[in-house]
């Protein structure tokens, strides 16, 4: 059975989970740090406090957040068919993926950003600092290891629900889990998927805190 | 001479859920070129506000604030910020950019004006020798000490030649020997540069080291202004003699004893004036407190005495004491 068209296999799957992962990643933060630089800036002691913005934002990530994943998978087929022309496969799971992350990177960015000390931004309006300076240079520059952090966490969730992606034809680990080891009863390959997977979040935790770590220039020494 | 900052009829209330707050009431200031204001008062007196009401970081619900001859109020955005540039601040937090070295949080005001980044760095390099720390241009915020991150933020500050520097509370994170030397730098720049500078402190000693002038705030209002060896000689207000009796002894103890504070300045320091008074009425007086504060690199002495029970005595002290060109207060008249 582990012949190398099994391996071969395994390390294309790989490659597919990878490819949902990152792909998704990226194109929620598109929607997602806007959304979340968004809701800090329209916040009642935001800098340009707008509450009607920020309820809809508010409102939005909340909705969406707490429909359970599987569902909005499902939910979103007539939406992925538009855009992808398709609803099963690797690149028709991005959409939903995408589509469940954003809001949920949106409350990282948000929460982020609200870690940078007021007194700083205060600062920066004292100066002159127009809401575009302050939001690139001292809210997204300051909170940037917490910020890496945040998007190592989102990379890790992504991951685990491109494999729930796999019930229902997403492809990727979490396809193959399901195919060999649910529906076949073959344990060793579910082992081996979830070891890979494991393996995976892993690597990316460690390169995230890694990159955080360097970037923290608050440590003395 | 010329008036830099004018602050009319500003009133600020802040709307909360439960209660309003007033933390100004009708505060109306005048501030000329080149003098070191103090804003002294208690904690939540509304100082802070007073002094973000200076640049419009808050905006007054009444009344406004003139810089320049400039009515902050009436100036769009753009415009408002273009003015910022002018009015410089450094906090008691510092707020330096904790992810930039010391030379890049120089710059910064200057990236926000457009300068180019070459002619920053010069500009930033030349910062850092006026405050003394050239060799911590590669230094991150977190590995400076408190005196030193000042130093930058006060670096900072001037990198735009603004025409004024507002301090909040900039020494009240520092202990007393670098207190004294940020004051002296921040003294040293004022004299180099002209620049006014507004320094907002609870702290007495502040305002004697380096004030002109002091404005006293008490509650949301301003209780009393003037220059700072007026308002120390003669402090009118119940809240300017609370300040001036800060660190000396307890006040309210020496209410009703018939007692009086009696100033000295430089001069009058060469004759033994209590003992000669003592002599010449034949009567001992009780010398509660004396102390000797340090007004603008100016030695004052305060002291206050209890006087003998019987009035022609007493008034004959007070005379004699008036006479020898001290100022002398009768502190019983608060009795009550």
């Amino acid at each position: 059975m582990w012949d190398s068209a099994m391996i071969l296999m395994l390390a294309k799957e790989t490659g597919i989970t990878l490819y949902m992962t990152l792909v998704s990643t990226i194109l929620a933060y598109v929607i997602g740090l806007p959304m979340g630089i968004l809701l800090v800036i329209t916040a009642k002691d935001g800098l340009k406090p707008n509450a009607v913005v920020y309820k809809i934002l508010d409102v939005v990530v909340n909705v969406v957040r707490s429909i359970p994943f599987l569902i909005l998978l499902m939910l979103l087929i007539p939406f992925t068919r538009f855009v992808v022309g398709k609803s099963y496969g690797a690149t028709a799971t991005i959409v939903p993926l995408t589509m469940a992350a954003a809001p949920f990177i949106a409350r990282l960015v948000e929460s982020s950003l609200l870690e940078v000390d007021r007194g700083v931004v205060e600062a920066a309006q004292s100066m002159g600092a127009g809401t575009g300076t302050i939001v690139w240079k001292v809210l997204l520059m300051e909170a940037r290891t917490s910020l890496i952090v945040g998007a190592t966490i989102a990379l890790g969730t992504i991951l685990g629900y491109s494999a729930m992606a796999g019930a229902v034809g997403g492809g990727g680990l979490g396809d193959v889990a399901i195919r060999y080891g649910y529906h076949r009863y073959q344990v060793d390959i579910m082992a081996v998927t979830v070891a890979l997977l494991i393996i995976l979040v892993q690597i990316l935790q460690w390169i995230g805190t890694r990159i955080s770590k360097k970037m923290d220039k608050r440590i003395t020494g | 001479m010329e008036t830099m900052i004018q602050v009319k009829d500003v009133s600020k209330t802040f709307v909360g859920k439960e209660n309003t707050v007033e933390a100004l009431k009708g505060i109306n200031l005048e501030i000329h070129r080149g003098e070191i204001y103090g804003i002294i008062g208690m904690s939540g007196a509304g100082k802070s506000t007073l002094v973000r009401c200076l640049n419009f970081l808050e905006k007054p619900t009444e009344g406004t604030v003139i810089v320049e001859g400039k009515d902050l109020s009436s100036l769009p955005d753009k415009e408002l910020r273009l003015m910022r540039t002018q009015i410089a601040m450094i906090f008691q937090h510092f707020n330096l950019l904790m992810q930039r070295t010391v030379l890049d949080n120089i710059c910064f005001p200057l990236e926000i004006v457009g300068k180019k980044k070459k002619e920053a760095r010069e500009k930033a390099k030349e910062l850092l020798e006026i405050v003394g720390l050239s060799e911590k241009a590669g230094a991150y915020p977190a590995q400076l000490s408190g005196g030193q991150k000042q130093r930058v933020a006060i670096a900072r500050a001037l990198a735009t030649n603004p025409k004024i520097l507002l301090c909040d509370e900039a020494t009240s994170a520092l202990d007393p020997t670098t207190t004294k030397s940020i004051l002296a730098l921040l003294k040293d720049i004022n004299v180099r540069y002209g620049i006014t500078i507004v320094i907002i402190t609870h702290e007495m000693a502040v305002v004697q080291e380096i004030c002109t002038h002091v404005a006293i705030i008490d509650g949301g209002s301003l209780a009393e202004t003037g220059t700072v060896e007026e308002v120390f000689a003669r402090p009118r207000s119940a809240a300017a003699k609370r300040l001036v009796f800060q660190n000396g002894g307890n006040y309210e103890e020496m209410k009703g004893k018939h007692c009086i504070r009696i100033v000295f300045k430089e001069n009058s320091s060469f004759e033994p004036v209590i003992a000669n008074m003592v002599l010449e009425c034949k009567t001992p007086v009780n010398i509660l407190l004396a102390d000797t504060k340090d007004i603008g690199g100016v030695a004052h002495g305060q002291m206050v005495l209890q006087l003998p029970e019987d009035k022609i005595t007493a008034g004959k002290m007070i005379t004699y004491l008036k006479d020898r060109r001290l100022e002398v207060e009768e502190l019983d008249n608060y009795v009550g």
